[in-house]
């Protein structure tokens, strides 16, 4: 197969976990305006999860991926409730705090799972390849392409036509005057950390047969986590979907083409994006 | 009373190596004064800026790497020294003028970026920079024919920039310009009104700061006589945030506490403590929760109220008194 066709399936796939993983970020920065650093470590705990389910208990690899999901989401739900909310509009101290957390969460799973990476195997229906106008490609991956799409309509749907998308919009767009209006923000920020910690975990598992599980896996997601942010703006979900594939492409492509600038190239559309459009490509400035 | 104080602090810190037992401890020693400096140079962004940096490793990695680089190329130690600390003020200066388009979180967010990209120049870039080998370089300046090899030496030698360190940053914070800086913290719109250019402020601060940063990673160079990427990377960076807001930010006295409890921590409980991340992890958050202005501020505050046993006044160490 040619190695343009496979870069471009990897790079697309890249940015389908990744837009799982930052649009959760990207709400919770846009709502609660919590640079959340934990998130690389709701990644992690996911894949580590899942993984343990699968291979410790048997348990089916979406079943796992589900209830991986709903851990982690407990989990963020947990630390929001216990720990941020506490923290409201410091950043310094929300900066400090999910660093120590990720800290925390790096040592446990160290000492849980050891540093030895941990692979798993794609769902059986999914391994092998499947043929797609006559040319192969590797099941899993397509179907992770289908998988992200399909929660990004779902998102959508949910941000954009249900009364909870409409109020976590209001949040994001004027907190204070959402309040005003009887939208309970501070119940809808518990919902957003649960849900963006649910997709971090879920994405965790996705990526698990693609990266395998290591320790230092959170450190490496949380930078293209918030490069995306960065590049889309934060709470847009569109901004978050279109980075994701930008961080995608960049990375395969640089990683194969330029790998001793693999990183340069992969944070210098950020930059200029940066030089000229602060917000982001699809945020909205900062009032 | 307040230069008496000084007056024995620094005694107490140079007779370090005679009361101590053994270079484990001096060179731990010489670590907490190197972190010190680091995260002095840090908190005058955080603490008197308002800027939290999450990229200043990567500023410490360039003057060690641009040292490391230059020696091995053979050149002398001065010329080493002068063009990594040029080289980083420059890097600085492209951090400062990229990350100060916003505040708040965004500064945040592009100075982790900003130095992540570094951390991959430095990770991949294997021609220049070993990749993760990292590069040695296996020799110390000997200033005026004093060698430092020893730990004793190396560490009086750390001192004295130390304390160089120390000082610039009380002169720098006490000046005028200092206080327009926490001004421009404090109330940018209203410094803007009066006149004073806020984004220049800023930004000559960031170069002050990038600065003492690149003399911190000489120091650490010559420490560890070898440079890898782990120098540069994101825990590195969060490392040193942890010890100025653990200390205390803006204030001279937290970031040297915090670094003291960082470099304590990693090095002597570590080997009574098997966990020591996870023990690491779990003191910053209950100092974010129960003394969230640091410990030294969080000490002094006790301390007051147990001292005058009256209401506590409202007004943070930080703010009230330099």
């Amino acid at each position: 197969m040619n190695l343009w066709l496979v870069l471009t399936v990897n790079s697309i796939t890249l940015g389908g976990l990744l837009f799982l993983l930052s649009a959760g970020f990207s709400l919770i920065f846009g709502l609660m305006r919590i640079p959340n650093l934990t998130h690389g470590s709701f990644f992690m705990l996911g894949a580590y999860f899942g993984v343990s389910f699968v291979l410790w208990f048997h348990i089916d690899f979406w079943l796992a991926s589900l209830l991986a999901a709903l851990l982690v989401a407990a989990l963020g739900g947990t630390i929001e409730r216990l720990v941020l909310r506490r923290l409201a509009g410091s950043e310094q101290a929300q900066v400090l705090v999910t660093l120590g957390i990720s800290f925390m969460v790096a040592d446990l799973c160290l000492m849980e799972w050891t540093g030895d990476p941990i692979s798993i195997d794609a769902p059986d229906a999914l391994r092998g390849a499947a043929h797609v106008f006559g040319l192969a490609f590797s099941a899993y991956r397509l179907a992770i392409i289908l998988i992200a799409l399909l929660i990004a309509a779902l998102l959508w749907a949910l941000l954009d036509r249900t009364r909870l998308g409409a109020m976590i919009r209001a949040g994001v767009d004027d907190p204070e005057m959402a309040r005003v209006c009887g939208v309970r923000v501070s119940q809808l920020f518990t919902v957003v950390f649960c849900l963006g910690a649910g997709l971090a975990g879920f994405a965790g598992m996705m990526g698990a047969p693609i990266f395998s599980v290591y320790p230092g896996l959170d450190s490496d997601m949380l930078p293209l986590a918030l490069v995306v942010v960065i590049l889309g703006g934060t709470g847009s979900l569109l901004g978050s979907l279109v980075g994701s594939f930008v961080i995608g492409f960049l990375y395969n492509f640089g990683q194969a083409l330029l790998p001793e600038l693999a990183y340069f190239v992969l944070f210098l559309p950020m930059v200029l994006i940066l030089v000229a459009r602060p917000q982001g490509l699809f945020g909205r400035r900062a009032p | 009373m307040r230069r008496l104080a000084i007056a024995i602090a620094v005694f107490v810190l140079a007779t370090v190596p005679f009361w101590v037992s053994g270079s484990f401890y001096v060179n731990v020693a010489s670590q907490i004064l190197i972190g010190a400096i680091f995260a002095l140079s840090l908190n005058l962004l955080v603490g008197y800026a308002g800027l939290i940096s999450l990229g200043h490793a990567a500023l410490l990695g360039v003057a060690a790497y641009g040292v490391a680089i230059i020696l091995n190329a053979g050149f002398g130690h001065v010329a080493a020294i002068i063009i990594a600390l040029a080289a980083t003020v420059a890097v600085t200066a492209i951090f400062a003028i990229l990350a100060l388009r916003t505040t708040g979180i965004g500064f945040i967010m592009i100075t982790l970026a900003l130095g992540q990209i570094l951390w991959g120049l430095a990770y991949r870039w294997i021609d220049l920079t070993n990749g993760d080998n990292g590069l040695s370089a296996s020799s110390r300046p000997a200033p005026l024919g004093i060698s430092l090899a020893s730990a004793n030496a190396f560490y009086e030698a750390t001192l004295v920039v130390f304390l160089l360190a120390v000082f610039a940053m009380a002169a720098l914070i006490q000046s005028p310009f200092g206080a327009s800086l926490r001004g421009t913290r404090d109330q940018p719109r209203r410094m803007t009104a009066l006149g004073y250019d806020v984004w220049t402020i800023r930004f000559l601060t960031c170069l002050y700061s990038g600065f003492w940063s690149g003399v911190a990673g000489i120091l650490f160079l010559y420490y560890n006589e070898f440079v890898s990427p782990h120098a540069m990377a994101l825990s590195a960076s969060a490392e040193v945030l942890l010890m100025v807001i653990s200390g205390g930010s803006g204030t001279l006295l937290g970031p040297i506490a915090g670094a003291a409890l960082v470099v304590i921590m990693k090095n002597v409980a570590s080997a009574y403590i098997e966990r020591w991340n996870f023990a690491l992890g779990t003191i910053f958050v209950v100092i974010v929760l129960f003394m969230p202005e640091g410990i030294v501020p969080g000490t002094v505050r006790l301390a007051r109220r147990l001292w005058a046993l009256r209401k506590r006044t409202d007004i943070p160490v930080a703010e009230s008194g330099q």
